[in-house]
């Protein structure tokens, strides 16, 4: 296959008024704008039945940026608000690109049960470990010990690991990530996109300007560095002591599975109501 | 199109039941909701219709996520309803700025309780009238009807759905568990009997790419809604006639702001809507909305028999709010009453537009229990000796 350069795909789906984007520079928000970009190209999605949503923060800027339909809601919400575009309209794909604090702490009950739903939607999810847009407040995904705004003196608290939640609410696909792993995320990415169902593809993103500033590293490739230490890959977790792998994130796909998702599950109520009050033709 | 109610003819139903026929007779087919006393009978009733219409109903987690799925739904073409109590609808504040800021079609009933807090759960109240006004934060306005019987609370629900299309913009059917629970007679009428109001789409690539711009001149631009291929960007922050974000330039966010509030402002005369007893030779009036009307009229009628000049002036539209009309009576009458289930909400904006005109009184009840005509005609007595 024909590698389609970055050029290429910014001119097809970026909007070019908008630019340039409002991420700094080492941000990762942009490279996983592109896997998401790429995966829609190499699938040859219809750009018009896509439609993005997102809450609010960095990461929730980027449905503004690319040339589809996009609905920029609330902080935490995107995920209550896909639910009725879907429903209301199932002939749309829903990307929904959400940060972490978004997702997972504002937005915390809306993530587990549209997973429980099992919401037709693919969630891209950047974990960059705190809240980007507010200036580097820490985040329900900030690991113990590290800082941020509001926990100058190091995080007390523990931190949620994302994808295992997603796998515990009922996901049907879920992998994470770093925005290192080109081809892996690119590849997660499509996959999520062509399955039924809530499908989510985690990124650990890295955000100098927020978070790696205030924990020592300054610069994007501190980060890569940090990151390598910190990612076990699945395979080789799996051989691991639970104690070896305290502080450790693992990547890789954690599951794939195909449980109907929720417009299947919709579209057969509305069978099962017709024929319990004999309406069935 | 099979309905799963009769149509045409007069049912004995509760308000709560009126609300959810009338929003399926409207074209209502998206409802997302959370159960809470006393609306969730609209929610049980949509539960058993909207399959049977193709439509969509959905238990959400919260309030929060019932009014971010309907404004979804209302982005992805279609009408859409939720219902909830005053717990609920703080919950649903910010998002209902949201849909006032993205100018999205959507109905929100709020069948008031008594609060504040979680309050009087199966009482009827009238505390909710500021929060349905001025609840959200920013300058703003929306729309806020108030029905005082079962037959009202159908046709508002329809006339709610109508003016939420016409201008773009989210209307809260706003009243409370005495009429969501009460039983009257309603006639519900055929399909071809109602006036359907659609919003408006783009009619052309140049319109479409507006979305949030003035092309008709009157404030309200065509929603292009998505999947139509016009690639369509909504977002809640400032944002310039294509949407496009411009969060710092003074000029932009007034010239949203203004036209947002000004199709509401300027359109008052079609909005507004009152009903007036007796009011022409008034020496006293009776302004009441919803339930406590009512008990208003009651009260008038006695009130003429007895030899006082009374009038009574029903507000159905709380917002946007007459003013002119409420000077106008003012000057007619020596005194005003404003007779309410709350310490003193209607009450403001009467003070407010009676500009001193006239003496502005609150005849102010809580507790679950509407007024009775007589408390009124107390009040009335014992003010004018
Ligand atoms: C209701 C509400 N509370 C708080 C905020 C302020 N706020 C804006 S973005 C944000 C956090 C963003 O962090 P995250 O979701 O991790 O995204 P990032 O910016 O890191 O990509 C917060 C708290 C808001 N906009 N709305
Ligand atoms: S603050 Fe962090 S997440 Fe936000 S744009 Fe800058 S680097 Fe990216």
């Amino acid at each position: 296959m024909r590698l389609v350069s970055a050029y290429e795909i910014r001119d097809k789906y970026l909007r070019k008024d908008m630019l340039p984007t409002i991420f700094c520079p080492g941000c990762g928000i942009g490279s996983v704008l592109q896997f998401t970009l790429r995966a829609i190209d190499e699938l040859g999605l219809d750009p018009d039945k896509i439609v993005w949503v997102s809450g609010i923060g960095c990461s929730s800027r980027v449905p503004g940026f690319v040339n589809f339909d996009g609905l920029h809601t609330t902080h935490g919400r995107a995920l209550a608000f896909a639910t009725g575009i879907k429903l209301a309209n199932p002939e749309l794909k829903i990307i929904a690109f959400m940060g972490d604090g978004d997702a997972a702490a504002i937005g915390g009950n809306h993530f587990i049960h549209a997973i429980r739903r099992n919401l037709d939607v693919t969630v891209i999810l950047i974990n960059n470990f705190t809240y980007g847009m507010t200036g580097g407040q820490v985040a329900p995904t900030t690991p113990k010990g590290l800082r941020g705004t509001t926990a100058p003196y190091g995080q007390f608290e523990n931190p949620f690991d994302i994808a295992q939640l997603a796998v515990a609410a009922g996901a049907n696909y879920v992998a994470r990530w770093t925005v290192f792993n080109y081809i892996q995320g690119i590849n997660s990415i499509k996959k999520a996109l062509s399955k039924e169902g809530f499908t989510l593809v985690e990124f650990l993103s890295p955000c100098p300007i927020s978070f790696g500033r205030r924990n020592r590293m300054k610069t994007a490739p501190e980060l890569i560095r940090w990151y390598q230490q910190i990612t076990v890959p699945l395979a080789k977790a799996k051989k691991m002591k639970p104690e070896e792998l305290e502080g450790k994130i693992v990547i890789g796909e954690f599951v794939d599975r195909d449980r109907p998702g929720l417009v299947r599950e919709y579209m057969e109520y509305i069978k099962r109501a017709k024929k319990m009050m004999g309406w069935e033709e | 199109m099979k309905l799963p109610f009769p149509v045409g003819k007069a049912d004995f139903i509760q308000g709560d039941e009126a609300i959810a026929r009338a929003a399926i007779l409207a074209g209502c087919r998206f409802y997302a909701g959370y159960p809470i006393t006393p609306a969730s009978e609209i929610f049980e009733a949509m539960a058993l219709y909207m399959p049977l219409v193709d439509g969509v109903v959905i238990q959400m987690e919260d309030e929060i996520a019932s009014i971010a799925a309907i404004i979804g739904a209302s982005w992805a073409g279609v009408k859409a309803m939720t219902a909830t109590s005053g717990p609920g609808f703080s919950l649903m504040q910010e998002n209902i700025g949201y849909a006032v800021m993205t100018e999205t079609p959507i109905v929100v009933v709020d069948v008031q309780r008594g609060g504040p807090s979680t309050g009087q759960p199966t009482l009827p109240s009238q505390g909710d009238i500021m929060q349905a006004i001025w609840g959200t934060h920013g300058d703003h306005s929306l729309i806020v009807l108030s029905p005082s019987t079962v037959q009202e609370a159908f046709d508002f629900t329809i006339r709610a759905f109508n003016l939420a299309e016409k201008y773009r913009t989210p209307v809260v059917l706003l009243t409370d568990a005495e009429v969501g629970h009460m039983r009257e007679r309603v006639y519900i009428p055929n399909p071809d009997e109602i006036e359907i109001v659609n919003r408006k789409l783009p009619q052309s690539e140049e319109e479409a790419k507006l979305p949030f711009g003035d092309p008709h001149g009157d404030g309200i631009p065509p929603m292009p809604i998505f999947g139509k291929g016009f690639r369509t960007y909504v977002t809640g922050l400032t944002h310039d006639e294509r949407g496009r974000p411009r969060t710092v330039e003074r000029e932009v966010h007034e010239r949203l702001i203004r036209r947002i509030v000004e199709k509401i402002e300027k359109n008052k005369k079609d909005i507004f809507d009152y009903e007036s007893y007796e009011l022409e030779d008034a020496d006293v009036a009776i302004v009441s909305t919803g339930i406590v009307a009512r008990s208003a009229l009651r009260a008038v009628k006695m009130l003429r028999e007895n030899g006082i000049k009374a009038g009574l002036l029903k507000i159905n539209t709380i917002w946007p709010f007459d003013f002119e009309l409420i000077e106008r009576v003012a000057e007619g009458v020596e005194v005003i009453y404003v007779a309410e289930m709350n310490l003193g909400q209607l009450y403001h904006l009467v003070k407010e537009g009676a500009n001193g005109k006239a003496r502005v009184e609150l005849i102010s009840k809580i507790g679950g229990e509407v007024h009775t005509p007589m408390e009124i005609i107390d009040f009335v007595r014992r003010d004018l000796k």
